[in-house]
C-alpha cells in the first residue's frame, strides 16, 4: 500500500560547481549517468519507491533540460491527480538567486504549507544510490525524533563541499556538527538528505529567516542541535556521491561490478528513466565487447572495452575504446582510438581521431562537439 | 456523442495463432514477444499513431489478460488522448443474441455501436499477426482519390510462392476484378496483406446484409469481400512496397527476428520518424563481460552476458553466463542460460531455463534427415535439467520440465 505522510523535496542544482564541465548546459539533477539515467532519477525513484506521492524539485538555472526530462513525472507514476511531481523554479521578483538552501525552503513556504503530507524528506541529486526511506521514517519514529539526519561512516569522498561531520551518542542522538573540519580517516559524514515533519521544517525555516541566518548546515542544524532532537540514521547501502570529474567517472565504471549493480537497480525498487523507445542494442560482425555497461539504441560495430555507453550511440568499425563513458546519440569513427574519455551528448567524433585522457585525469568533449 | 474522427482503426487481435504452438498457450499472439523489446501488436499500433489515426479498437478474444495488459491505457503509444485513444473490445452479453466473435466481420459487426460513435468516413481493419512499417493515411489517400468502397493492402510476393497466399487480380487502374484464394496456378503475384480500407457507411450496410445471411461465415475474405465485389462496388488494390512479414508460424517468426540482424532487410526499427512504441521495461542498461563473446545481435536490456551469443535477439533481462553457447536464437525475456548449456536455432520464451550442459536445438548441417530438423521452442517458464538434450524441432509445453527421460 502506497503510504501518502512524506512529502520529497529535491535540490536539483545543489553542488553543481563541483563537476563545471557537465553542468555547464544542466543542472546536477539532469547530468547523465550509468547508461541511460540522469542523476535525478536515483532521488526521485527512490522516493516513488518509498510510497511518496508528491515530490517538489527546486530548481535554480540551468533547468531546462532537467524539465524535459522530467516531463509531466509519467516515468515515475508522478503524473497524477492527486499529488504527482511540482517544478518549483524561483520567482522572478526575488532579490536573491536562491543561494542557500534555507532561501529555497524558505521561498517555497506556500507550497510546503499548502501540501498536506506529514513528514518531509529533502535530498540533493548528486548521491547514486537505492534507499528506502520508508526505512528511514520508521527509524525517525521509533527515534521520537525532530530531525533525522542521513550519514555514511567512512572517509569523505575527496571533493565533498562543506561535508558535515556528525558527534554521535551511542543512542544515535546526534551532539555536534562540524563542516568542513580537519579530518583524516573514518567518521560520520552527512549524505545531505533529511526527515522531519512539516510543520517543523516550516517552523525552523521562518526561524532562520527571521534572525537573518541562512546557512543550513550552520543554521538549521548546528545552532539548533540543543533545541531539537537530531538523531542520525546510518545508511549501509552501495551510495556515491558525485563531487569531483574524477569520482562521475568512477562512479560510472562502478557499474560494471555486478554487486553493485544488484544493490542499485534491484528489481524490487526500480530506478525509473525517460523512455526513449529506441531499439535493442545492435551488435555488428566483428564487433568485440568486454566489461561494459551498453544502453539500448546503441550500434556497436567496433571494440569497447572498459566502458559505459549511453542511449544511441554508434562506434565504428575498426574503432577501439577503452575506459571511456559516452553519453547519448554520440557517433564515434571509424577507426577512432579513445582512451579515458567522458565524451557529452550528440558529439560526432571523425574517422580516425584519437583522443587519450589518464585514469586520474580523464579527458572530457563538451556537448554537440565535432572531434 | 464523442468529436468526429474522420478514420477509426480497428485491429483483429482476437485469434489463438495456434500454429505458433507453446508459444501462444497463455498469450494471445499479437501479444508475442518480437525484436528484443517488442510485441507483435506494436507494429500494427505504432503504425497507427504514425499514421495520425488515433482512434483504435482492438477486438480481443483469446487469452486476453497478457494483451489488455500490455496495451492498457495506449499510453505508451500516445493512445491515450481524451477524445479518441485506443479501446479493447472484447465480446459481451447483450440483451439478445449474444455471442463470441464467430469471424473477422462478425467481430466488427458487433462493434457497430463503437464504430458509429466517431461517426467515421473511413474504418481501417488491421490484424495483429504482421510485422511491417506502413503508413495507412497514404492508403486512405489512394482511397480517397480512387473513390473507392473498399481498398485492400497488396504486396507482390515471388511468383512461385503466391500459391499460398490470397492472390488479387486487379485491372490496369487498380480496380479488383477477382480474388483467388490460394491460387493453384496464380494469375498474379499481389498477395492481399490483410489491410482494408472501408468507407463505413458502406462497411456497415454489408455487414448486417452479411450477418443475415445463416450461411454466412462472418469473415472478410471468405464472405463480406466477394459479396462486395459480386455486387459491383468499388474496390481497389493498394500496392506496398517495404518490409511485410506474416508472423504466424514458428518457422517465420523465427525468421523475421533473425531478418532484423540482417543490414540487407529493409526494416530500420531505429528510424527516427517511424519509431516504433512499446511498453519500456524498467531496466538498468545491459552488461557484457570480459570474456564475453557478441556478434551480430540485438540485445536489449537487463541483460548480463558472460559467455557466447551469435545470430541472436536477446529481450530483456535474459542471462547467459560463462561458457554458455547461444546462436541462430531467440531468448525471450527473463530467460537464463547457465554454463556450458548451448542453444541453438532456438526460440527460449519467457522466464524459462536452460541449465548447465543442457543443449537445446541443432544446426541444420547437423542433423542428416532434413525432415527432422527445425527450430526448436521452449513454451514460457519450461526447465530443461543439466544434460538433457531438446532435439531440432522439438516444442516444449510451458512451465514443464524437461528431463533426460523427456527426450524418449
Amino acid at each position: 500500500m502506497r503510504g501518502n505522510n512524506m512529502l520529497g523535496i529535491l535540490f536539483s542544482n545543489a553542488h553543481d560547481d563541483k563537476i563545471r564541465e557537465l553542468t555547464e548546459k544542466r543542472a546536477m539533477g539532469s547530468v547523465p549517468f550509468g547508461g541511460r539515467y540522469r542523476l535525478i532519477d536515483f532521488p526521485l525513484s527512490n522516493m516513488v519507491n518509498s510510497g511518496i506521492n508528491k515530490v517538489g524539485v527546486i530548481t535554480k538555472y540551468n533547468y531546462q533540460s532537467l524539465m524535459d526530462h522530467l516531463g509531466s513525472g509519467k516515468a515515475w507514476d508522478l503524473s497524477r491527480k492527486r499529488e504527482g511531481l511540482f517544478m518549483l523554479p524561483p520567482f522572478g521578483n526575488e532579490s536573491t538567486l536562491l543561494n542557500s538552501r534555507v532561501e529555497s525552503l524558505f521561498s517555497i513556504h506556500n507550497f510546503l504549507r499548502n501540501s498536506k503530507e506529514e513528514y518531509v524528506v529533502l535530498s540533493d541529486c548528486d548521491i547514486v544510490c537505492n534507499i528506502d526511506y520508508t526505512e528511514v521514517l520508521a527509524y525517525h519514529l521509533k527515534k521520537q525524533a525532530d530531525v533525522t539526519v542521513i550519514y555514511r561512516y567512512g572517509e569523505i569522498p575527496e571533493g565533498t563541499s562543506n561535508p558535515a561531520v556528525y558527534t554521535i551518542d551511542p543512542d544515535s542522538r546526534i551532539r555536534d556538527l562540524l563542516v568542513s573540519p580537519k579530518m583524516e580517516g573514518a567518521c560520520n559524514y552527512g549524505m545531505n538528505m533529511y526527515l522531519l515533519r512539516r510543520d517543523l521544517l516550516i517552523q525552523m525555516i521562518s526561524d532562520c529567516v527571521s534572525r537573518n541566518l541562512y546557512n543550513f548546515k550552520r543554521d538549521f542544524v548546528q545552532r539548533n542541535l540543543s533545541n531539537y532532537s537530531f538523531y542520525a540514521y546510518e545508511f549501509t547501502g552501495y551510495a556515491k556521491a558525485i563531487c569531483s570529474m574524477n569520482s562521475y567517472f568512477e562512479a560510472n565504471m562502478s557499474l560494471m561490478l555486478p554487486k553493485i549493480r544488484e544493490e542499485l537497480f534491484t528489481p524490487s525498487r526500480p530506478i525509473y528513466t525517460k523512455v526513449r523507445d529506441d531499439m535493442p542494442a545492435r551488435y555488428g560482425l566483428g564487433s568485440s565487447v568486454s566489461n561494459s555497461i551498453i544502453a539500448d539504441g546503441c550500434v556497436v560495430e567496433g571494440s569497447v572495452e572498459n566502458c559505459v555507453l549511453f542511449r544511441g550511440v554508434k562506434v565504428g568499425k575498426g574503432t577501439r575504446l577503452e575506459n571511456c563513458v559516452i553519453m547519448q546519440d554520440t557517433e564515434i569513427g571509424p577507426d577512432c582510438r579513445l582512451s579515458h574519455v567522458i565524451v557529452d551528448k550528440d558529439v560526432n567524433i571523425h574517422p580516425e581521431r584519437t583522443l587519450m585522457g589518464y585514469q586520474s585525469y580523464p579527458v572530457y568533449i563538451s556537448k554537440g562537439s565535432v572531434v | 456523442m464523442m468529436p468526429k474522427q474522420e478514420v477509426v482503426a480497428m485491429l483483429l487481435a482476437g485469434g489463438q495463432g495456434s500454429r505458433l504452438g507453446v508459444l501462444t498457450k497463455n498469450l494471445a499472439k499479437p501479444a508475442v514477444p518480437y525484436g528484443g523489446k517488442y510485441r507483435i501488436i506494436d507494429f500494427p499500433l505504432s503504425n497507427c499513431v504514425n499514421s495520425g489515426i488515433e482512434t483504435v479498437g482492438v477486438l480481443t478474444q483469446y487469452q486476453p489478460l497478457v494483451l489488455n495488459e500490455y496495451i492498457g491505457n495506449g499510453q505508451p503509444w500516445d493512445l491515450d488522448s481524451m477524445n479518441a485513444g485506443v479501446h479493447v473490445l472484447p465480446p459481451y452479453q447483450r440483451s439478445k443474441k449474444s455471442d463470441w466473435y464467430k469471424g473477422t466481420a462478425n467481430a466488427i459487426y458487433q462493434n457497430i455501436q463503437f464504430i458509429d460513435r466517431y461517426n467515421p468516413e473511413y474504418v481501417v481493419i488491421l490484424s495483429g499477426d504482421h510485422i511491417y512499417k506502413m503508413d495507412y493515411s497514404k492508403m486512405v489517400a489512394y482511397h480517397k482519390e480512387k473513390e473507392a468502397d473498399c481498398t485492400i493492402a497488396v504486396i507482390e510476393v515471388p511468383m512461385e510462392e503466391a500459391s499460398r497466399f490470397g492472390i488479387l487480380n486487379t485491372r490496369e487502374d487498380g480496380s479488383i476484378y477477382e480474388f483467388d484464394e490460394k491460387p493453384k496456378v496464380p494469375k498474379s503475384n499481389q498477395a492481399s496483406m490483410g489491410i482494408y480500407v472501408f468507407t463505413w457507411s458502406k462497411l456497415r450496410k454489408y455487414l448486417i446484409q452479411d450477418e443475415e445471411d445463416p450461411k454466412s461465415s462472418n469473415d472478410f475474405g471468405k464472405d463480406v469481400l466477394p459479396t462486395m465485389l459480386n455486387a459491383g462496388e468499388r474496390m481497389f488494390a493498394y500496392r506496398f512496397q517495404g518490409y511485410w512479414k506474416d508472423v504466424g508460424t514458428i518457422e517465420s517468426l523465427w525468421e523475421s527476428n533473425m531478418d532484423l540482424l540482417d543490414p540487407n532487410v529493409p526494416l530500420d526499427l531505429s528510424e527516427e520518424t517511424w519509431k516504433i512504441y512499446s511498453r519500456n521495461p524498467v531496466m538498468p542498461p545491459q552488461y557484457v563481460a570480459k570474456g564475453a563473446v557478441v556478434q551480430n545481435s540485438l540485445v536489449a536490456e537487463g541483460c548480463n552476458v558472460y559467455g557466447e551469443i551469435d545470430f541472436s535477439v536477446l529481450f530483456e533481462g535474459v542471462y547467459v553466463a560463462p561458457g554458455a553457447v547461444v546462436r541462430d536464437s531467440i531468448l525471450m525475456p527473463g530467460s537464463r542460460v547457465e554454463e556450458g548449456a548451448v542453444v541453438q536455432y532456438a526460440i527460449v520464451a519467457e522466464n524459462s531455463v536452460v541449465e548447465k550442459g543442457a543443449q537445446v536445438g541443432a544446426r541444420p548441417e547437423e542433423i542428416q534427415d532434413k525432415e527432422e530438423w527445425g527450430v526448436a521452442v521452449l513454451g514460457a517458464g519450461c526447465r530443461v535439467v543439466s544434460g538433457a538434450q531438446v532435439p531440432p524441432k522439438c516444442m516444449v509445453e510451458a512451465d514443464t520440465v524437461y528431463t533426460k527421460e523427456a527426450e524418449k
